[in-house]
């Protein structure tokens, strides 16, 4: 299957965002992530989509919405290989990949239950310690969360 | 540092570490000064440790500042589900500064971020107690007159230990050389390594203390716990041979001395408290000289 044909699978769109090559099992966190669940224009998505780089990918297509860098950024937690197409008049205006931010709020849970983030209502700081096998330590109990308890606000 | 509060031990640059430190010299020789007698001070411990709160307590008091608080949540708006930005908001308004103790992590961090007065953590579970780490470096500043270029060895729990955690990575500072003795179970985390090897200094791991006796400065001594163990049996085949008697003091520097952060089961037998090379008493008081000089600065007054 060709690329022309597989990206007739989600329809095109005249101006916003692409956001290709995002794990197929990260698509609805990528939504819920940058509030596209209650965004008031047209998202299109598809998931387990055939990628030849990826085996299955998904794609999230967002209409007349640009997002900053920061936004974006943190989706690299989940989709760390994202690439994000500007589209205008249906062409392709820029083309960049997402970059895991050097500090996250707010988006992921602190995985020590003894920590004040999982007992008051305080949105959560962490620096990140490793982009690659990503660690994160809490700005408030110092522990630190890897990729396998990492859970997501 | 007016105003500052202290939540972790690297909220303060080793400068700042090293001005408290001063500042305790100054009140060891002169421990009665009344300069907080027109000041509130807010003693907050939502776990009892009566240990930490009465240096805290004797400091404030030596000071001739007021003390306001609680040495338990059990009597409290706490215990009637208050949350924590409640209650320190509150009490701010009666208090010149708060010095928490709270069993949750990081309690102390969000504590520091909403409250107009500062913040001394006091201990916030297995996390920071930052104090206890400005009190060891003062008593190895007063044993060995200098905090450079020492060798400290650490025997006992390694891995639990927020008391040696901390202090490990302050000594990072000084060009230390570490000597690390645990059980295999119970080892210094690579965590806390990870500060050692950034700044490139030695450190050596050993299964047993005899070895490390005659070449160290600083032997930091601390309870094993059971429960630490998965084991039982691994506990009772291990427990006595962290435990420091007198007849093992016999090859040691002139300088050598014995610190613990106490409270003590037998990791350290009573017959070596009267040897002149046990500090670990002194070491208790000199939590109140420093806990002086930190209330003083934070203050305002140094
Ligand atoms: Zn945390």
């Amino acid at each position: 299957m060709n690329d022309k044909v597989k990206e007739l699978k989600v329809s095109a769109i005249e101006n916003g965002t692409v956001i290709d090559h995002i794990p197929a099992g990260a698509v609805f966190q990528v939504i819920k992530m940058l509030k596209l669940d209650v965004f008031d224009q047209m998202v299109l998505f598809g998931t387990n989509l055939e990628s030849k780089k990826y085996g299955y990918k998904g794609i999230i297509k967002v209409s007349n919405k640009f997002f900053k860098p920061e936004e974006l950024n943190k989706i690299a937690l989940v989709a760390p290989h994202a690439s994000i197409i500007e589209i205008r008049d249906f062409r392709v205006a820029q083309k960049t990949l997402v970059e895991i931010p050097e500090t996250v709020s707010g988006i992921v849970k602190c995985f020590n239950p003894n920590c004040i983030t999982n007992i008051e209502v305080i949105t959560t700081r962490f620096t990140v310690l490793e982009k690659e096998d990503i660690r994160l330590k809490c700005h408030y109990c110092e522990k630190i969360t890897v990729k396998n308890n990492m859970v997501f606000k | 540092m007016k105003n500052k509060s202290l939540v972790s031990i690297n909220d303060f640059t080793k400068e700042e570490q090293l001005r408290v430190l001063e500042a305790a010299r100054e009140f060891e020789a002169n421990p009665v000064q009344t300069i907080l007698k027109d000041h509130v001070i807010a003693s907050l411990f939502f776990e009892p440790s009566t240990r930490t709160r009465l240096s805290f307590e004797s400091a404030i008091s030596r000071l001739g500042g007021k003390i306001v608080g609680f040495s338990e949540a059990s009597n409290t708006s706490v215990k009637k589900g208050e949350s924590l930005r409640d209650t320190i908001l509150t009490i701010a308004n009666y208090s010149d500064l708060i010095v928490m103790r709270n069993p949750i992590e990081g309690s102390a961090r969000f504590a520091s971020e909403i409250s107009p007065v500062p913040i001394i953590n006091a201990g916030d579970g297995s996390n920071q107690h930052p104090t206890q780490t400005l009190l060891d470096l003062y008593s190895i500043l007063q044993t060995q007159d200098t905090l450079d270029n020492l060798h400290v060895a650490f025997v006992g729990d390694l891995k639990y230990g927020r008391t040696v955690h901390s202090l490990v990575i302050a000594l990072c500072n000084y060009n230390t050389t570490f000597h690390l003795v645990s059980p295999v179970e119970l080892k210094l985390p690579s965590s806390v390594k990870m500060h050692i090897k950034e700044k490139n200094l030695a450190y050596h791991q050993y299964t047993s203390m005899e070895e490390v006796i005659p070449n160290t400065d600083i032997l930091y001594m601390t309870r094993i716990q059971k429960e630490r163990f998965s084991d039982p049996l691994e506990f009772e085949r291990i427990k006595n041979s962290y435990n420091l008697h007198k007849d093992m003091l016999v090859d040691t520097k002139e300088n050598f001395k014995i610190l613990h952060p106490m409270p003590r089961v037998n990791e350290i037998h009573i017959n070596v408290d009267e040897d002149p090379r046990a500090y670990y008493f002194q070491q208790a008081l000199n939590g109140v000289y420093v806990r002086q000089a930190l209330l003083s600065i934070l203050l305002g007054y140094r």
